[in-house]
């Protein structure tokens, strides 16, 4: 099958491409001409008008829970693939705390084979040890060899530093990533986070030095090991200037923000709505301020949903009862085009760094390429459109986000990649 | 004038006229109390349910009492928090209990933010018996009616809150409450107990028990809990008391003997206040007490009354 995207800005700032108002022709999925189209390729072919989009390598989220195994009433593999497309990725990372965790290469293989046949590619994360009880650390050389691409106990940091250790040593063998949540957890445990508008709400707090000695620690692990070191979901001033000094060093230290964290503070919580109560949680001002600087000097790598699928049930509920998450793939690349574009935080190659070519980096994943013959692999964008988030309109099988009903700007209005296309709510074959 | 709000879930943020408004009612209501037939027919027809999540006795008979008073109809639904975990949702659970046609809801929670969660879910008013470590606002509007009601004003008076302040509902009710009608509120206890950033309330931190007591007007002394959790913060029951601890020796170094002191009960003796201070305070505790029943038939009636 033909397909011409016309009238499109292609960018492609790791292959230095910045070309507007130029054509593509897809065959079967592959590109094969871009720009100086022919008549005879507009034989047969459907087109596309996108006066005034963008296209861009897909995007990759690297921190996305799909529930499956386990609660499939809350997402499945091919629902939250569903959300990842709608929201405009082409591909996510799944993170490890199922049931059962991520732990065997049957699980692996099991989330592999169903997400096969889908337009989103999906890499699973698998636990750092067995079943994410911080004891014994996972059998990480066959769940690589069976596609795992990261390792993680997810929902909590390694138990302790010396099988972080042992973690950090073992999968230097294949060049992986370790990928922490970063939280003390003697000194968690509460449901948002310290300060005075903990005290005035009367709930449990959660210190920022939580995060910080762990992200500490695990920073001087990596050193000290050469292992590679991923910080999920940064949320405090201090965790990010750690960050800095350690690639300053040249540590192998990377790290991700999810758009809750740089869009609320904790002031969000007033309301003792549950959709704003999550792990990390929401901080102040001067963390955001921080995080948004980070952002900028390239200390945080990328931008990953944490994307966190809870029933009505389990969310409409007293605060300390309710889990921790929201979900996030179809609020990320509104909430990051509003936010950081727009508030001129980042530009536009640097957010396609953020969301497409880094995320992939850190997995050691390749970084889809706008040339002849390569299988597209695109997200097509548009950084003005202005829409109001619906969560009754989510993919998602869930619809616990704070941010319903919010107006942004900025929309991935469709997604190509695995020889498929969804545009306008709809996959179709290519 | 009415209240402006259908539904009392705290002080924070209630202006000053409100509080004022309740408690000049609760006089009146005060007097009710004092009379051989303690009953008015205000909310006769109105059915009040007690929705209590949490272990209370005093409370719970406070408000229940209020309500025969008031002689509204009123039913009492405790459930312990362990069995509902496994059982239905406070949803469902308040969605039913309003399906028999109730008015109003007197909410006692563990987890802080529930009786703002109802006003949500369901169009009863409902009133804040103490929900987790935020707000117990009867509380505090009584301990305000005994303050006043000893000392003839609440404008300018010092009061220091004296114990657990980072766990206690009661402490963030009084702090609310006395800064909206111009007290000077202070706060003493162990360091590990005053919660992070409570000096941007207004509110002033002594680690001094004698400092606490030479430059106040009333202390409001809090329980402290003895459960083994409560208990990580501080070293031991007996160095709580020693460096604490009100005693008669203490107050008469200070030369504070008359200071007023109130204490929402029951009382550990021997750990915050000593035996000696607690007997000598039984006159205002109780009278606390009584003021209680006549603030909550105050908070019942002006809320009972709006709609």
């Amino acid at each position: 099958m033909k397909i011409i995207l016309n009238n499109i800005h292609l960018l492609h700032p790791e292959q230095k491409i910045d070309k507007d108002k130029t054509d593509i022709l897809l065959i079967d999925g592959v590109i094969s001409k871009i720009g100086n189209l022919s008549k005879e390729d507009l034989n047969d072919a459907q087109e596309f008008d996108l006066s005034g989009k963008f296209i861009v390598p897909g995007f990759f989220d690297m921190h996305v829970h799909l529930r499956e195994p386990g609660r499939e009433d809350e997402e499945t593999i091919i629902s939250g693939c569903n959300s990842a497309a709608n929201g405009g990725f082409t591909g996510i990372a799944c993170m490890p705390n199922t049931e059962p965790a991520i732990d065997s290469a049957e699980v692996v293989t099991f989330i592999k084979r169903k997400a096969a046949s889908h337009l989103v590619d999906v890499y699973p994360i698998a636990a750092a040890t067995v079943g994410r009880k911080g004891e014994v650390i996972s059998p990480m050389a066959e769940l690589y060899e069976n596609g795992a691409v990261g390792f993680s106990d997810d929902g909590v940091a390694i138990k302790t530093s010396a099988i972080l250790r042992r973690a950090l040593e073992y999968s230097k063998m294949f060049n992986t990533t370790v990928i922490e949540h970063c939280e003390d957890e003697t000194l968690a445990g509460g449901s948002m986070n310290e300060g005075l508008n903990s005290t005035t709400l009367g709930l449990p707090p959660i210190p920022s030095v939580a995060e910080d000695i762990i992200v500490s620690r695990d920073i001087l692990m990596a050193e000290y090991t050469g292992g590679k070191i991923h910080i999920a979901h940064i949320s405090t001033k201090k965790s990010v200037e750690m960050v800095r000094e350690a690639k300053k060093k040249g540590l192998n230290v990377t790290a991700e923000v999810t758009p809750h964290h740089f869009t609320l503070t904790d002031d969000a919580v007033k309301t003792y709505d549950t959709n704003t109560k999550m792990s990390p949680p929401l901080r102040t001002r001067a963390d955001v301020e921080e995080i948004l600087k980070g952002l900028k000097d390239g200390t945080i790598d990328c931008i990953a949903s944490d994307h966190a699928p809870h029933s009505i049930e389990e969310k409409e509920m007293e605060f300390d009862y309710a889990p921790n998450g929201i979900i996030g793939l179809e609020t990320e690349v509104g909430l990051t085009f509003t936010e950081l574009y727009h508030n001129k935080v980042l530009t536009l190659n640097q957010i396609i760094e953020k969301l497409s070519i880094n995320p992939r980096k850190i997995l050691n994943l390749p970084v889809p390429k706008f040339e002849i013959g390569e299988q597209a692999n695109l997200t097509i964008l548009d950084p003005d459109e202005v829409w109001t988030v619906d969560i009754s309109k989510f993919k998602s099988r869930s619809v616990n986000s704070p941010f319903n009903k919010r107006l942004l700007t900025g929309r991935a209005v469709g997604v190509i990649n695995n020889k498929q296309i969804y545009f306008k709510g709809e996959f179709s074959d290519l | 004038m009415p209240l402006s709000s259908r539904h009392l879930l705290g002080l924070q943020g209630v202006p000053k006229e409100d509080i004022n408004l309740i408690l000049d009612t609760a006089k009146t209501f005060r007097e009710v109390l004092e009379r051989p037939i303690k009953k008015v027919p205000t909310l006769q027809g109105k059915t009040v349910v007690n929705l209590f999540y949490e272990n209370s006795t005093r409370t719970r008979i406070s408000f229940e009492l209020a309500e025969k008073r008031l002689s509204a109809d009123s039913v009492n639904f405790s459930v312990s928090t362990s069995s509902v975990s496994k059982g239905e949702t406070l949803k469902d659970t308040i969605r039913n209990i309003e399906a028999m046609k109730v008015d109003m809801v007197v909410v006692r929670h563990s987890a802080a933010g529930t009786p703002l969660f109802l006003t949500k879910v369901c169009d009863s008013n409902i009133i804040n018996a103490g929900d987790g470590a935020h707000e117990h606002p009867t509380q505090a509007l009584l301990d305000m009616y005994s303050i006043k009601e000893k000392l003839g004003r609440l404008e300018g008076v010092k009061v220091c809150i004296v114990g657990d302040i980072a766990h206690s509902r009661v402490a963030l009710s009084n702090i609310f409450g006395l800064k909206s009608v111009g007290a000077e509120v202070s706060v003493c206890g162990p360091s590990t107990m005053i919660p992070k950033n409570i000096e941007q309330l207004g509110v002033k931190v002594i680690y001094d028990i004698d400092e606490a007591i030479r430059e106040n007007d009333v202390l409001n002394v809090l329980r402290i809990q003895l459960e083994r959790k409560a208990r990580e913060y501080f070293p031991s029951i007996r160095e709580y008391s020693t460096f604490f601890g009100i005693t008669e020796e203490r107050l008469e170094k200070v030369g504070k003997e008359d200071i007023l002191i109130l204490h929402p009960g029951p009382i550990n003796r021997g750990v915050e206040l000593s035996s000696g201070v607690a007997d000598g305070l039984k006159q205002i505790i109780l009278r606390q007490v009584t003021n209680g029943v006549a603030v909550r038939m105050a908070v019942l009636y002006l809320l009972g009354t709006m709609n």
